[in-house]
């Protein structure tokens, strides 16, 4: 009887093609295959092209003279230089624009996040209608728009509007005043970062005082002293070495203070207004994942709204919010190569722009320009993931 | 440590308790506290009034009191001839209105376009409203019958229709085309490349991983570029891509890789008994996952489904880039005609196309909250 049950539950056999792990393999080696055969497929095809229409391939165009000029440059350049001159001047002004634009959309976008959850009823409608409008609309169709219907029709610098007589709007940008420092700056320079070590320094005592002895320190008014204090001191010793150059109208132009371009500035505006309505929906999301009792049991222990929200909430939406929001600084950098449609010095248009229409060589430079947003992508999720790691909530 | 006599915050006696608060049920009440209590809530009030009437007035101003209505030439909008303050100048987009539309599609086919996008709607909505049955036959006909019926009429070239190359096409019709098509292509393909990430075999899961992250790492205007001026190169030189095609093939890879991720979501969200009673009762890989996974978690993620598909939508205006003129490249073309260009001009025609993007993006906003409340009701029953 036993005999019998157990032949009958004994392993049947199974032919050796349908055995799980032999089906496994060749699955994927089967998937394998292919996706090689297509590469190699790719690359055999690539080099026939290539040869076919006599392009040279490989890197050495890096080398070669561009031979046009670039309106915006954050490091010398003229025609003369090389095509990776070309490319190292893109990369900066994408990054210029993607970290001021960051910078910018968060300050935004936290602004608007947290003016939707107000109870001040109007207020909140405003921001939410200012996410609804500016979140349903392309951005390259919002670029277009600050570029040619906002910045397009202004007067030339002879007409310029002004602004309090320091800041000029004209059809060639807009100008501001340039800060120039003289030699003496360092001095001043060096006596704001000691007071921020200071600031930094005294912080870290406070809070350690705090937590053993429970005793609380004013540190606004006392970091602030420390901040303005010395700075000032230091200002009129060495009599304001930094100051501020004003534009002024010569001729047709303005000669001093400092140009930025209306293609920057439309780029910048409308990244900056459009990444900070998809980082107020993730500020918003965050505050409101925290649960209310968390609030309610601050405001229990005595707490009063602003240290409850500092102190309580948003440590906690934090974790929520930062994940999210990188995704959108990620998403501001990727969409910084829309600068291309109007004409804006960053990598994409100088490099997989002009460059490659001047010298052909489409699969190097496109995969070079892919290759730099990858890379700008993979580091920010490492650091992410790192971070992301860092801050989560320890388990039990 | 000391005593604790030094630690200030324990409290040692009892606070007065404070006065209940003033029921405020009635609207009056209530809306008064919400927007004048206190004076930094005034002012909160005040500004967002300000705000709002500096940006709506003129707004409104422009769009209707001021408006041109009817005219058939750019000096119907100059402010000299109408000798008023002109706002918007809706003759230009009268004058302009088939080039939005149909870009350059032969005026005599243009029936064709129309005819796409009546089917279209017609197949769309019964799909749209949950109460309407037979979603099946439906999403067939839509998803399946639909684009070769759409490719062929608009296309031509068949049953005695005249071939219309993809050059002249234009405006609206480009858009919703690369949108529609980038929808029906990368749904399945994402659901596949999301399976895969989810997969158990190694290879299959880092080739997946390795596809979806490339995609999503890289600006869609390289994708772009990548596909109108790399792609050729990687290609047999005998094979000749349509330049619309070549824009397809990269918006179709790019939304994939997006929607793999949302799928994936789906999927991370249904509890393992379920794979785990799929397999109970003997279903295979692709029946589990077709039968029983992929309904429940689809369901689950049809508002991201959506976004997704809002994205694209909005995507689709980067084709400009790539010299394929959809509603926003006919737009800036119609701006360098000459013979309207009027100080109104450019603002006339952002407000028309930003209707259009509003409406339709905000419209399936709206159907995605719809129908996530609707999901959300199924889960509290």
């Amino acid at each position: 009887m036993t005999t019998q049950i157990q032949g009958a539950l004994a392993q049947p056999t199974i032919a050796i093609y349908n055995r799980p792990r032999i089906r496994a393999v060749f699955y994927q080696l089967v998937l394998l295959a292919t996706v090689l055969w297509l590469g190699y497929e790719f690359a055999l095809n690539a080099k026939a092209n290539l040869d076919a229409q006599k392009i040279a391939s490989g890197f050495g165009f890096l080398d070669n003279t561009a031979g046009f000029a670039i309106n915006q440059s954050l490091i010398p350049y003229d025609e003369s230089d090389s095509y990776g001159r070309v490319f190292l001047v893109g990369l900066l002004n994408t990054l210029l624009v993607a970290g001021i634009g960051i910078v910018l959309a968060t300050i935004l976008g936290f602004f608007i996040g947290i003016a939707r959850l107000s109870r001040n009823w109007l207020l909140a409608r405003l921001a939410g209608g200012y996410v609804e409008l500016i979140r349903n609309l392309p951005l390259l169709f919002q670029i277009l728009f600050w570029y040619l219907a906002v910045l397009g029709p202004l007067p030339g610098p002879r007409q310029s509007l002004s602004l309090f007589g320091e800041i000029f709007l004209n059809n060639r940008g807009i100008i501001v005043p340039a800060p120039v420092a003289s030699d003496e700056a360092g001095t001043v320079f060096a006596v704001f970062a000691a007071s921020l070590i200071a600031i930094v320094a005294i912080n870290f005592w406070a809070r350690r005082l705090q937590i053993r002895k429970g005793r609380r320190v004013p540190l606004l008014g006392t970091s602030l002293a420390i901040l303005i204090v010395p700075l000032l001191i230091a200002l009129i010793a060495t009599g304001f070495p930094i100051r501020f150059e004003r534009p002024e109208l010569r001729g047709f132009n303005f000669v001093g203070g400092l140009r930025l371009l209306p293609e920057f500035v439309a780029l910048l505006v409308a990244l900056t207004t459009y990444t900070a309505a998809f980082i107020a929906e993730v500020v918003r999301a965050g505050l409101l994942a925290v649960p209310r009792g968390q609030s309610e049991a601050a405001f229990a222990l005595g707490l009063r709204r602003g240290l409850t929200l500092r102190l309580i909430v948003v440590p906690q939406a934090l974790r929520v919010i930062v994940p999210p929001l990188t995704n959108q600084y990620l998403n501001l950098t990727k969409n910084s190569s829309l600068a291309v449609a109007v004409g804006y010095p960053d990598l994409f248009a100088v490099f997989a722009g002009t460059t490659l229409h001047q010298t052909g060589q489409a699969i190097e430079i496109i995969a070079i320009t892919m290759a730099v947003y990858l890379a700008i992508s993979l580091i920010t999720s490492v650091l992410m993931n790192w971070y992301n790691a860092h801050i989560r909530i320890a388990g039990r | 440590m000391g005593s604790g006599s030094q630690r200030s915050f324990i409290r040692r006696a009892l606070v007065e308790p404070e006065p209940p608060p003033v029921a405020s049920t009635d609207v009056l009440t209530s809306t008064r506290a919400r927007l004048f209590g206190g004076a930094f809530n005034t002012m909160l009030t005040l500004l967002s009034a300000l705000i709002m009437v500096t940006l709506a007035w003129p707004t409104l101003k422009f769009l209707f009191i001021d408006a041109v209505w009817t005219g058939s030439s750019r000096l119907d909008c100059l402010a000299e001839t109408v000798g008023r303050e002109v706002g918007a100048c809706w003759p230009f987009v009268k004058a302009k209105f088939g080039q939005f539309v149909y870009g350059f599609y032969p005026e005599s086919e243009r029936w064709r376009v129309d005819l796409t996008h009546l089917l279209g709607a017609i197949l769309l909505v019964p799909l749209l409203i949950p109460s309407i049955p037979s979603k099946g036959l439906n999403a067939i006909l839509f998803f399946g019958v639909f684009p070769v019926v759409a490719f062929f009429l608009l296309v031509g070239g068949v049953f005695g229709l005249p071939h219309v190359e993809t050059r002249v096409w234009g405006g609206l019709l480009v858009t919703l085309v690369i949108s529609f098509t980038g929808i029906i292509f990368s749904l399945p393909l994402g659901v596949l490349l999301a399976l895969g990430r989810r997969s158990e075999f190694p290879i299959v899961r880092a080739i997946c991983i390795a596809f979806i992250e490339f995609w999503r790492g890289v600006p869609l205007i390289t994708v772009l570029f990548f596909a109108t001026y790399m792609l050729p190169f990687f290609l047999p030189a005998s094979w000749r891509i349509d330049g619309l095609a070549r824009v397809l093939i990269g918006v179709v890879l790019f939304a994939a890789a997006y929607m793999a991720e949302v799928v994936r979501g789906g999927l991370q969200a249904i509890p393992r008994g379920q794979f785990e009673g799929a397999m109970a009762l003997g279903l295979g890989y692709w029946r589990m996952m077709g039968f029983v996974i992929l309904p429940q978690s689809l369901r689950l993620v049809i508002p991201g489904i959506i976004n997704s598909f809002i994205a694209l939508f909005k995507d689709t205006t980067l084709v400009l880039i790539v010299a394929i003129f959809d509603l926003l490249g006919q737009l800036r073309a119609a701006f360098a005609d000459p013979s309207w260009a009027t100080p109104v001009t450019l603002f006339t025609g952002f407000a028309f196309a930003g209707m259009i993007y509003f409406a339709v993006s905000f419209g399936m906003s709206r159907y995605a909250l719809f129908v996530e409340r609707r999901l959300n009701t199924d889960r509290l029953r």
